[in-house]
């Protein structure tokens, strides 16, 4: 047996101000703020309590309908994003070589000026288009706009070819939709739930936790694929502990046991599929016995579980999953399943993918942006035809190659490029070839490293975001609105847009003044009362039908205007009809598959340095399995390091020997391992996966990165 | 008056610490310590496993060795829900209590008293649930008084397969984990 404990003894930690037990007592006030959580991307609404004028706590918003009154660990800790001691306190103006964090303090008009200055130069030298601004968040909204007026088209966010693009993709060319965010699956009514590496519960999207919850408690059949036995495979029916790569070898064996079976939806397939008969040919080739060898799955328990799903059909919900970016495959992948979807007919039906609604809200009414007179730099002749949003990976190519054109300036609000995109060592030598970095965080991320200039924002708690209307199962907007003060020489992002736009002249496109007007012209243009959004933090729009059955046309915005079986797009262009299986490269012997994944209490590598989730986790581990640890004399506890065939090697991080996970592979948390010599030490502990993902396999169908590609061997000498 | 009790559902514990984020924030809990933790515990071989995911903290004895070995009564039943709870001004620091509980629930306070989960007292007041059991985003702990037959707690305890921790201690525990899964 193997037993575990979190979140005692950990090393302790500092800033946040004492107060008395959570008894108030009555010389105390309480005033509570609501507002959104920004520690992810998921946008849950919380209300923030201040105690005699300081933050106590944040619980979730009761009408929200994301949090449903609770937050994630993440969001309860939020707090501690005001209290981290490692903040940015003043604008930074780089004094030496890049990279060396070396910084003299500026203020924001110095910082200002220096920044708009050099973008001027760039824009005559060379043209707008080569400033290129990379993106994460709710923040971000104002940001896109200067730059946009600024006139480059070249916007980029690392939550497309690093994250859920070849998802987005998949989908749009089997169904003529994507998945989007929050996810359209209806795990709360789905009465057989299919997990392909999507680990909910240590992945921890608030709504998709609480309806996994949810599914369990009313007896959902539940079936996970993961070469890890994680939390989510501890509540399933079937785990199929899969070996690392194959996961289309086995959506394609099970469409074939539903369709040599007839199993299938046939009145779903008939009534909206293209293509049908051309794709079951196709498939007829992949039996159970075919998948066995590549996957490691019984044939028997492949036709099982395939039967399972059949069973529950419409309301089986293979789940599509959110970070996907692993073989450069992914497209592919994302489409088998959303195919194998189609067979079980969920989409648009309950319990599988429900139709999201938002209210109507106008966008402020700005002038017309510029029109490049280039096109984006990041895909030259739409090498990649079916990428949709902008390229990170292909803005940094142009960065390095100049071509199609150059790529001068980078500005980069709120995502630390050097963890979320593969291949630290052409990050940074594309950086060599700028002439403005700008990076605009939160903390001293190791992106902040190698800026130029560094202009610290305002957290969350502190500032007001544009509005977010959401598309949801009930439609809603909701307010971001700050709660305390930022504690230093910070800035609302909203604040830093607009001063700059000012600075490089583009006042016009900044009509108003202030956010809340901004704001408040938004809600009314939109019929809402600013007054109340403020007061109640969300106004829940009317419901719409979610399900073909309530209403909602089945309709499909694919060439066909049906669900493409068979794909003439992905013909034409020269890409595979109906996904086929390749098999992936082998781990060369005594070495091992690099997985990461998520852990409930931290977001990417932005939360370590939160005084409170960094008490709960304030470092990764190496999840080896344990015969193999034991061959190594390892056991819990110890240290190695991992490293990668290039020989990078990680900081020393600790074993766990377990055995919930395969031999052929060892897995961490994302995020960890800090190096940023402004981040204090305590904080900068464990691995860094991001160090070790040298190897990027790029999806040729949309340009998203394939990371995990990358094998590892353990280096005891610690 | 009532016997308060927490009935926790591991069939849906996702072990995600929601509940002890929310008790350090909640009662200010020092830096580096905590009144709930997550356990999780597997058992078998590769692939073939099950593992039980457990939010643990005080489990309010009916029959508290911690009270029982206090020197000067600072650790005690108090009369509102049968709860044990700690005067910290009657509290001399000396750990017994710390040594007696057999479930490690009790930490020595920086300010030098003995200190533990008090199942949110202070909130229990106010009509409101323990700060845990409020923000678990899996709906998988319950609050109540053990002592009503139609309580949830106690509802849950009739229909389901249920466990304490260490019951061969004798102490009699009030938090009770639920083993099967729920049947809708």
């Amino acid at each position: 047996m193997e037993i575990s404990t979190a979140a005692a003894g950990v090393t302790a930690v500092g800033g946040i101000p004492a107060f008395a037990h959570g008894v108030l007592s009555s010389s105390e006030t309480l005033r509570t703020v609501p507002t959104i959580c920004e520690i992810c991307f998921w946008k849950c609404g919380g209300v923030a309590h201040v105690r005699d004028g300081q933050l106590w706590k944040i619980v979730g918003n009761e009408i929200d309908p994301l949090s449903e009154g609770r937050l994630c660990p993440r969001g309860t800790g939020g707090v501690g994003a005001h209290y981290d001691a490692t903040r940015l306190t003043s604008p930074l103006i780089r004094k030496s070589q890049r990279g060396k964090e070396q910084w003299v303090q500026a203020s924001w008009e110095e910082a200002l000026q220096y920044i708009a200055e050099r973008m001027l130069k760039i824009k005559a030298k060379y043209g707008p288009e080569s400033m290129a601004l990379f993106t994460h968040g709710m923040g971000s909204k104002f940001f896109k706009h200067t730059m946009r007026a600024f006139g480059t088209p070249n916007i980029a966010a690392p939550s497309y070819a690093q994250c859920r693009g070849p998802r987005e993709v998949g989908f749009e060319l089997t169904f003529g939709e994507g998945v989007s965010s929050p996810e359209r699956t209806d795990i709360a009514n789905a009465q057989c739930l299919v997990l392909i590496g999507s680990h909910l519960g240590e992945n921890m999207h608030n709504t998709q936790v609480q309806e996994f919850a949810q599914a369990i408690q009313k007896g959902a059949s539940i079936i996970v694929v993961d070469p890890r036995f994680s939390v989510a495979a501890s509540k399933a029916k079937y785990y199929l502990p899969i070996k690392p790569g194959t996961d289309i070898a086995l959506v394609l064996a099970w469409m074939n046991v539903l369709v040599t079976e007839e199993l299938y939806d046939k009145d779903y397939v008939e009534a909206h599929g293209f293509g049908f008969d051309a794709f079951a040919a196709e498939i007829a080739r992949y039996t159970p016995e075919w998948a066995y060898p590549k996957t490691g799955i019984d044939p028997a328990r492949i036709r099982e579980t395939a039967r399972e799903m059949a069973r529950y059909r419409p309301a089986s919900l293979v789940h599509p999953g959110r970070h996907v970016t692993w073989y450069g495959d992914d497209a592919q992948r994302s489409r088998a399943i959303a195919l194998l979807n189609a067979l079980l007919g969920s989409w648009g039906r309950k319990g599988g993918f429900y139709y999201p609604s938002g209210m109507d809200v106008p966008e402020y009414p700005y002038p017309d942006y510029p029109t490049p007179s280039r096109p984006k730099a990041d895909n030259p002749e739409h090498r990649h035809p079916f990428a949709d949003e902008t390229l990170t990976n292909g803005i940094r190519d142009a960065t390095l190659s100049g071509k199609p054109y150059p790529i001068k300036g980078w500005m980069v609000y709120d995502t630390n490029l050097i963890y979320t995109v593969p291949n630290q060592a052409e990050t940074i030598r594309a950086i060599q070839e700028l002439d403005l970095m700008v990076v605009v965080d939160v903390i001293p991320s190791e992106i902040a490293g190698w800026a130029d200039v560094v202009l610290p924002e305002a957290v969350y708690l502190e500032r007001y975001d544009d509005l977010h209307v959401a598309w949801f199962r009930q439609p809603f907007v909701g307010l971001r609105q700050p709660v305390v003060e930022a504690p230093d020489d910070q800035k609302p992002g909203w604040w830093i847009a607009r001063e700059l736009a000012h600075k490089l002249g583009l006042q016009s496109y900044y009509p108003w003044n202030d956010i809340e007007e901004y704001l408040r012209k938004r809600t009314e243009s939109a019929g809402l009362s600013f007054d109340r959004l403020k007061q109640d933090g969300i106004i829940l729009g009317p419901k719409q039908p979610l399900y073909f059955d309530e209403g909602v046309p089945a309709e499909f915005d694919t060439p066909s205007g049906k669900i493409e079986f068979y794909s003439t797009q992905l013909a034409d262009a020269g890409f595979d009809p109906v996904p086929k299986f390749t098999p992936p490269e082998e781990p060369p012997p005594g070495s091992f598959r690099l997985l990461y994944g998520r852990a409930p209490v931290h977001s990417f590598s932005r939360t370590q340095t939160n005084p409170i989730l960094s008490d709960l986790m304030d470092e990764n581990e190496a999840w080896i399995n344990q015969d193999i640890a034991r061959r190594y004399g390892l056991v819990s506890g110890d240290y190695v390091r991992l490293k990668n065939l290039e020989g990078i090697t990680s900081k020393r991080v600790k074993v766990k020997a377990t055995q919930r996970i395969r031999g052929d592979c060892i897995f961490v948390t994302h995020g960890f391992g800090h190096t940023s010599r402004e981040i204090f030490p305590k904080y900068r502990k464990g691995a860094s996966d991001a160090k070790l993902l040298t190897h990027y396999k790029v999806d040729p169908l949309m340009g998203g990165t394939g990371m995990n590609v990358n094998f590892v061997t353990l280096d005891l000498e610690t | 008056m009532a016997r308060f009790g927490m009935v926790i559902d591991t069939s849906k514990c996702v072990g995600c610490m929601d509940c002890v984020a929310a008790c350090k924030t909640e009662n200010d809990v020092p830096d580096g310590l905590c009144r709930d933790w997550i356990v999780t515990e597997v058992t078998g071989v590769f692939p073939d496993l099950s593992m039980e995911i457990r939010s643990e903290r005080c489990n309010m004895c009916d029959n508290p060795p911690c009270v029982h070995c206090c020197p000067t009564g600072a650790s005690h039943v108090s009369d509102f829900g049968k709860l044990v709870q700690i005067t910290e001004d009657m509290c001399i620091g000396c750990k017994a209590c710390l040594a007696a509980c057999p479930y490690g629930a009790r930490y020595a306070h920086p300010k030098g008293y003995a200190d533990k989960c008090t199942f949110c007292e202070h909130r229990l007041k106010v009509g409101q649930d323990p700060a845990c059991v409020s923000v678990c985003p899996t709906h998988c702990m319950h609050f109540g008084d053990l002592d009503d037959p139609h309580s949830e707690v106690s509802e849950l305890l009739a229909s389901r397969k249920s466990k304490v921790l260490l019951p061969e201690a004798g102490t009699e525990p009030r938090v009770h984990f639920l083993t099967d899964k729920a049947k809708e």
